[in-house]
């Protein structure tokens, strides 16, 4: 099983690579000695090592990019850069067969996001508005591509194409483990260092333009991150459900917290829960991962649902009293909704 | 009524200084050739008709624009270029509107302010305790943990002025605060400004209801794409500026316009 980790080389920087090589085995051996102590028989396999390391973090990185996007308005954003990093995958894959070189299509599906998600700040910016129909034409532009660029390569390619568009747990191989704990570095870092201003614009853009917050440089620099996060994601989930991650845990954890930080934390907790039962789900009945952690995702989300509104009813009995003793006068609609 | 209580005096010149302001969106300007000076200390009422340019004008003030012709100065340097940007606290039109639904409590909102002091470093226990402080000062303490979707509109406006003196603004710039408030929680609202300008803030406010603003307001502001009145309430309801600025078919309620 451990046969994968020899194909594709990535050609990167070796210390930095050899330390995370390690670190990625001494995670597969930790897994290993769990499974053999408890007995849990899927823990045999060094893919599923890889797959569990893989959704783990994805499913820390694309909630917490997941959270600004989603109270921007801005959760289609996830799904059109999913389709250009199709196209990205394509490109690799076109020049691997042309030039004989063994680039990873993941690298190239980066550098192809990355570049649609700043096409798609600049449309914004020009246009003035984030809007459904830029979106869309970016979203099949990239799937057009990567369809046309694929069928141009007849033969062999498009049998391995299913495992980008579905994702797949048994093609996680250690240098994409790899790749991923690079991408969930940078993306955690990124966020950590300019969470105020990122709350801050996603909360309310003029009061931070206001304030002093470069807002556009903010704007490129959350839709590049999301670029990341959703080739990173891409390998488990698939280009067609990768967005769902950045989505549904977010939706599910606004249902129940009240503060912001708190929404973050759920729904990383929530991704989590989602991932871990899917990944396992789809090892135990052989169905495809991405699509099993998603309607798991989605049980979640209304099982949130539900609580959320027991929870609201409660509150309403609550602060009916509370309200009244104000006496600033600011009694009246409770206005949620 | 105010102008006696000024407190801060790093520097004595204008807080807000426009000369000549034009802008417009397209070809025809929706602000022509305004000129208005707010001195530290004064309370200013702007008013006009729909689409009468009033809350472009502070967008132009607020140096969220570039003017076609004419300057504004923020505390004495370029509104564009401006950078202390926390002592300039801004409540914008659609406080009351809560259409975005996010999970967010009363006091992230108000530690909000505190963000332009923290930059890229970490929001301390002093930051939280201002934070708290202005909660207090605007009355709503009690409400620090609730999400703010819950709250009435009288209490997310007193929020959002909350994280205006969290962030020690020394001018608070309120765009249509009122909008969606009831009757009660309107006049609250108006008593808070009384204070908050009896202690030295700064306030410029643009509102609908010309009532409130004649009768609490030190200085009206009469827009309709230029300047029709600039002075005090009392002059203003003896001028004709309102039905030429509204046109005359303005609805003239008889119990709203006293002084």
């Amino acid at each position: 099983m451990s046969g994968s980790a020899g194909s594709a080389t990535v050609p990167l920087i070796s210390a930095p690579y050899d330390l995370l090589n390690w670190l990625v085995g001494q995670w597969s051996d930790g897994l290993g000695w769990v499974g053999e102590a408890f007995g849990i028989g899927m823990l045999d396999y060094v893919f599923m090592h890889h797959a569990f390391l893989v959704g783990a973090l994805i499913a820390v990185m694309a909630p917490l990019i997941g959270t600004f996007l989603v109270h921007r308005q801005l959760a289609l954003i996830g799904d059109a850069l999913a389709h250009t990093a199709f196209a990205g995958v394509a490109v690799g894959l076109f020049v691997n067969s042309l030039l004989g070189t063994g680039i990873s299509p993941y690298v190239t599906a980066i550098v192809v996001a990355v570049l649609a998600a700043l096409a798609i700040e600049l449309i914004s910016e020009t246009t003035d508005a984030y809007n459904d129909v830029s979106m869309a034409i970016v979203l099949s532009t990239g799937f057009a591509l990567g369809a046309v660029l694929i069928s141009i390569n007849t033969g062999g390619l498009a049998v391995g194409i299913n495992q980008y568009l579905f994702g797949n747990l048994a093609t996680v191989s250690r240098e994409n483990a790899v790749l991923l704990v690079v991408l969930f570095a940078i993306v955690s870092l990124v966020v950590t260092v300019t969470y105020k201003q990122l709350l801050y614009v996603t909360f309310d853009e003029t009061a931070a333009r206001v304030a002093g917050i470069n807002v556009p440089w903010y704007n490129r620099l959350m839709t590049t991150l999301t670029a990341l996060v959703v080739v990173g994601a891409m390998q488990i989930m698939g280009v067609i459900l990768v967005a769902a991650m950045l989505v549904v845990p977010v939706a599910a954890a606004a249902q129940v917290a009240r503060g912001f930080r708190e929404a973050l934390l759920a729904s990383v907790l929530l991704a989590e829960l989602a991932v871990l039962v899917g990944i396992t789900l789809s090892y135990h009945y052989a169905s495809t991962a991405g699509g099993t952690i998603v309607l798991v995702a989605v049980a979640v989300y209304i099982v949130m649902v539900l609580a959320g509104k027991v929870q609201s009813a409660r509150a309403v009995d609550e602060s009916t009293p509370s309200d009244a003793a104000v006496g600033d006068g600011a009694i009246g609609e409770p206005s949620d909704d | 009524m105010s102008e006696d209580s000024v407190t801060a005096v790093n520097d004595d010149g204008p807080l807000v200084d426009a000369r000549g302001l034009t802008f417009g969106y397209t070809a025809a300007p929706v602000v022509d050739d305004v000129d208005l000076r707010v001195e530290r200390g004064e309370y200013v009422g702007i008013v006009g008709p729909n689409g009468s340019g009033k809350s472009t004008l502070l967008r132009l003030l607020l140096g969220l624009h570039e003017p076609d012709s004419g300057s504004v100065e923020l505390l004495g340097h370029p509104a564009r270029a401006f950078a202390e940007r926390e002592r300039i606290g801004y409540v914008s039109q659609d406080v009351t509107k809560d259409e975005k639904r996010m999970p967010i409590t009363v006091s992230e909102v108000v530690l909000m302010g505190r963000f332009p002091h923290a930059g890229f470093g970490r929001v301390t226990q002093a930051d939280r305790d201002r934070a708290r402080e202005a909660l207090q000062t605007v009355g709503i303490e009690h409400l620090a943990d609730r999400r703010i979707t819950a709250l009435s509109g009288g209490q997310r406006q007193r929020t959002y002025i909350a994280r205006a003196l969290a962030g020690e603004a020394e001018l608070l710039v309120l765009d249509e605060p009122t909008v969606g408030v009831d009757a009660e929680s309107v006049d609250a609202f108006f008593d808070l400004l009384d204070d908050l300008v009896a202690d030295g803030l700064t306030v410029l406010l643009v509102e609908h209801d010309i009532g409130a603003v004649i009768e609490r307001t030190a200085r009206v502001v009469c827009l309709n794409r230029e300047v029709y009145f600039d002075g005090s309430p009392a002059a203003f309801t003896e001028s004709d500026a309102l039905d030429r600025a509204y046109g005359t078919n303005v609805r003239r309620e008889a119990g709203g316009i006293v002084t």
